[in-house]
């Protein structure tokens, strides 16, 4: 027992650890001071500033906007990749899924840099265009991945079943491949928003003037001094994403419940 | 499944050949080539005749007629012996990227140990604060350390409450490594934790059962059971750690230069040499994939890398 | 009777004023010239692309007189800018280089590089008949050495180099008017530096007594390692940081921007700002037009916005850079006229100003940049050994292992 309380009060300094940045942040959007060492006084100007920065804002909706787009190409991509190679003999899986790895494998500094020199070679101007393109080549293989699994583990009879029932190519993919591996896609999808969100070192080399992200417009501000409006915007995210977090947790958990009731 | 749905990959093959096989090619292309100046012969000139030849040929303006010099490309390997300047940069990432690692390693296997005993409904929660910081913008993070490291910062003002410092805490390679640590904890704790919640409590039983103490419970069974969770851990710190340019820019202040950043430099920075940065480019990937066999060979089994 | 006319006239007189006063302090309306037509592209749904130094134009900042100049210029003109910043020449080179060229339409680098851009054909002639306020600039910057014809380029600020510092971190003895002090032991880890090869390398040759424009390998490659040799000295290299780091009392020495130190001086009256008397840098930022830009006319628009006379008043008291624009100049008040901003004549003569290199010395600059950044030279065999060490120890471990396995299948 005396054990346990040990490694509570370990774990509780590694978790304090990794939230006193973050506290600051939060703690600092709510400074009326724009100092970020000297507190002045309680204020929530930062808060009502926020929604009127236009830089913030735009970037914020570019952000989102790259990261959906993104994310549902790379998801319908990497689904039907992930069939295809599935189906292949073991020779050409491991050579493309070798293959498939390197943008994840690869630092992400080279992989951006790459992707550059490709843009730069194919006179493509950088903008939006290049910028999903790049999100998109490096989401593809955490789609890939998350499908994988859930391919390997269906039943290779059931496709042949329905097929015996009358279902053609088409039906046997809707009504049989597509719920079956539903879970993957699904992980697949929210892997590539959480990280085209948060993506800084690939946007940093593929954006273009027009279509700043957020990393970007806040990798900007670092040189001069992090305006608290950006606090008052992580604050935001914090709390917003804490909660759906939180949600899903208790689901999952009442979930869990009830299977192990059973 | 029909054998025609291999098909469905296509498009993505396409994808992949556009997008990851052409980039490479291209940083190699970049890598062994080099721009020289030429005359109409072909012969490649040096600076001096440069000179010498728009001396004799500029008008007024100093601009030359067309037709005298042209730009050629050749090969050449002296980028990448090049590269073999910036060795101590290069060492100096891997060393300090090693340190963050192995820290990383210390912090997480407790922690992860830890959280993998917990019941189902603690471990989700623990869970999801491991993983709620990386949601924050890490540029963000990064400069609230800013914060907390400066002359003046946070740390530093509370220190001065019992008449200690001011440390010199920011601009250092410590701080550099701090970052590292921080940034890519949760990295390290979860694959840590998702072997570890696989080691069944019996195991353990078993081995107390048969006499074992903590210390050989935790290397005789706990440490070889979780070896691939360490391996993926390693990597997925390490790799980043000693790529990144961004943490030892603002912790490192610039004086603390890390490979990332000399190849940063060549391409959008003060430096501008787009040969000499695919180079380094190519020299950290080959390094790290060496790196990464070696850390792959730590663990036996063919397990697929477990990606979070 | 008399007296209510006179009052009348006075309240129509306060009535017709009230609004332009009011207009002026809300930031946005300042009277315009009509020495164009604001409204030609008003509806054409275009966007221009501005990219400046960080810090270089006037914002609201929500204090009194503020003014917005990008929002301004929206509001006269019906045209979008998106606006972002750059730190240093050599970056906004490289972005130029690395497919940039055709993403911007107004882009404000300084006088060396805007040489070596015209060399490189990176440059497209202007229009002078859409910039008419470009008269207003100051002859004695019209035409000048990096720009001979001045067909390329219309001035935005100019400005010196020299030493910025916190007098309560540096003792009153030590001489601030000399480079040296930025190799002086006593300050170690107290001293940031610009991040950039061209300033820095500059003041080392200066220290040295060489030209900033020196095309003598070695007088070159003494000064870098002049620079190896204060890196232990150095805090941070820096561009825009010095603004938090300088006023938050971070470091106590730093070369910079006259204009900037101004900025800084009214954050922290603490800060205090001295031109060496070896000799400083005189430097002119322009605003160019890229070759590859799609909306030249509009871009020109933009450059003689920048040349109104309130505009540049507005941003030269904002930025506090040297103006180029002469009649803005006759408006600021004195106490900016006799700033550092502006220098003695004293300081003028000892002044230099950067010219392009040849490319070979420029090429030598950058390597030697990423050498003092990264200090310490190995022998070029360091790479292809080191990795033949990693390779053998990669097949070592496999081989290994492999035996290791074979002897635990017996």
């Amino acid at each position: 027992m005396k054990k346990m309380t040990f490694s509570k009060i370990y774990t509780s300094i590694i978790f304090l650890f990794l939230y006193i940045p973050i506290g600051v942040l939060i703690v600092n959007s709510f400074n009326a001071s724009k100092s970020r060492t000297v507190w002045t006084g309680f204020t929530l100007d930062w808060y009502s500033k926020l929604f009127h920065n236009e830089t913030i804002m735009t970037s914020l909706l570019n952000t989102l906007v790259v990261a959906l787009i993104a994310s549902v190409v790379a998801t319908i991509l990497g689904t039907a990749a992930a069939i295809g190679i599935y189906n292949m003999n073991s020779v050409a899986r491991k050579f493309i899924m070798n293959i498939t790895l390197i943008p994840n494998v690869n630092p992400e500094i080279v992989t951006g840099v790459s992707l550059m020199l490709l843009f730069v070679f194919l006179k493509m101007e950088f903008g939006f265009t290049t910028l999903i393109l790049s999100h998109i080549t490096f989401c593809v293989p955490y789609v890939i991945l998350n499908v994988m699994p859930k391919l390997r583990q269906m039943n290779r009879n059931l496709c042949e079943a329905a097929m015996d029932l009358g279902c053609n190519q088409l039906q046997v993919f809707r009504k049989v491949i597509v719920p079956e591996i539903m879970p993957g896609i699904l992980s697949g999808f929210l892997m590539s928003l959480t990280y085209s969100i948060d993506d800084f070192v690939i946007s940093y080399f593929t954006y273009g003037a027009s279509s700043q992200t957020l990393s970007i417009t806040i990798f900007s501000m670092t040189r001069r001094k992090v305006s608290p409006e950006v606090n008052a915007l992580s604050a935001i995210i914090f709390v917003v994403v804490l909660a759906i977090l939180l949600i899903m947790n208790i689901v999952d958990i009442k979930k869990h419940e009830k299977e192990a009731r059973r | 499944m029909n054998k025609q749905v291999k098909w469905a990959a296509t498009p993505y093959l396409a994808w992949m050949a556009i997008f990851i096989i052409v980039p490479l090619a291209l940083i190699a292309v970049f890598a062994f080539t080099t721009t020289v100046t030429v005359d109409a012969d072909g012969t490649i000139l040096s600076d001096e005749d440069i000179l010498a030849i728009e001396e004799e040929f500029a008008d007024e303006d100093g601009n030359l007629p067309e037709g005298i010099l042209f730009e050629k490309t050749i090969f050449t390997w002296a980028n990448i012996l090049e590269v073999s300047n910036y060795m101590s940069t290069l060492l100096n990432s891997i060393w300090l990227a090693l340190i963050a690692t192995v820290i990383c390693l210390i912090l997480a296997y407790p922690v992860a140990y830890y959280i993998s005993r917990l019941d189902f409904s603690r471990q989700k929660m623990m869970l999801m604060l491991v993983m709620l910081p990386m949601w924050m913008n890490f540029l963000l993070r990064t400069y609230a350390w800013m914060t907390l490291l400066e002359k003046n910062g946070l740390i530093n003002q509370f220190l001065g409450l019992f008449g200690i410092g001011p440390l010199q805490m920011i601009n250092t390679p410590g701080a550099v490594v701090l970052g590292m640590v921080y940034n890519y904890l949760p990295f390290m704790i979860m694959p840590l934790y998702s072997v570890m919640t696989k080691i069944d409590d019996r195991t353990i039983e078993a081995a107390q059962d048969l006499g074992a103490g903590a210390i050989r419970v935790v290397t005789k069974v706990v440490l070889p059971l979780s070896m691939p969770g360490i391996a993926s851990g390693i990597t997925m710190v390490f790799v980043p750690a000693v790529s990144t340019f961004i943490i030892s820019r603002m912790l490192g202040g610039g004086t603390n230069m890390l490979i990332g950043d000399l190849i940063d430099l060549q391409f959008l920075g003060n430096a501008y040499n787009p040969n000499l940065g695919a180079a380094m480019s190519i020299v950290l990937m080959v390094f790290i994939l060496l790196c990464m066999s070696i850390t792959n060979s730590l663990d036996d089994e063919d397990t697929e890398g477990v990606l979070m | 009777m008399k007296r209510f006319i006179a009052f009348l006239l006075l309240t129509l007189l306060i009535c017709s004023a009230a609004p332009a006063v009011f207009a002026a302090e809300s930031g946005y309306d300042i009277d315009y010239s009509d020495s164009v037509d604001w409204n030609k592209f008003r509806g054409e749904d275009i966007t221009l692309n501005v990219y400046n130094w960080g810090e270089y134009i006037s914002v609201d900042d929500g204090e009194d007189g503020a003014f917005d100049t990008i929002a301004a210029f929206e509001k006269l003109t019906g045209i979008d800018v998106v606006y972002s910043t750059f730190s240093t020449n050599e970056e906004l080179y490289a972005k130029l280089k690395m497919g940039g060229g055709s993403q911007y339409d107004i882009i404000i680098p300084s006088d060396y590089m805007v040489s070596r851009m015209i060399n490189e054909g990176m440059l497209t002639k202007l229009n002078f008949d859409n910039i008419p306020n470009s008269g207003m600039i100051m002859d004695t910057l019209k035409n000048a050495d990096y720009d001979p014809t001045g067909e390329y380029s219309v001035p935005y600020f100019w400005g010196i180099v020299g030493i910025i510092y916190n007098t309560t971190l540096v003792d009153a003895e030590d001489d601030v008017h000399s480079w040296d002090i930025l190799w002086n032991e006593k300050y170690a880890n107290n001293i940031l530096m610009f991040q950039n090869s061209r300033d820095t390398v500059g003041i080392a040759l200066k220290r040295l007594g060489y030209s900033f424009n020196t095309t003598n390998e070695e007088e070159i490659r003494h000064a870098a390692q002049t620079l190896v040799d204060q890196k232990p000295l150095v805090q941070a290299y820096v561009m825009d940081e010095i603004f938090d780091k300088m006023i938050g009392g971070e470091a106590a020495l730093a070369p910079y921007y006259a204009g900037d130190a101004i900025v800084m001086m009214q954050d922290n009256p603490d800060l205090a700002f001295a031109v060496p008397t070896e000799g400083t840098n005189l430097f002119v930022d322009a605003m160019c037009i890229p070759a590859d830009s799609k909306n030249k006319e509009a871009a020109e628009l933009f450059i003689n916005f920048m040349c109104e006379t309130l505009v540049a008043l507005k941003n030269a008291e904002y930025v506090g850079y040297a103006t180029p624009h002469a009649e803005a100049f006759t408006y600021l008040d004195e106490e900016m006229q006799t700033s550092v901003t502006y220098p003695s004549d004293e300081i003028m003569e000892a002044a230099e100003a950067f010219i392009a290199l040849p490319s070979s010395t420029t090429s030598l600059l950058d390597g030697l940049w990423t050498d003092i950044l990264s200090t310490g030279a190995a022998s070029p065999w360091m790479t292809p050994v080191f990795m033949g060490i990693c390779i053998a120890l990669t097949i070592g471990i496999n081989a290994f292992k492999r035996q290791k396995k074979k002897r635990n299948s017996f």
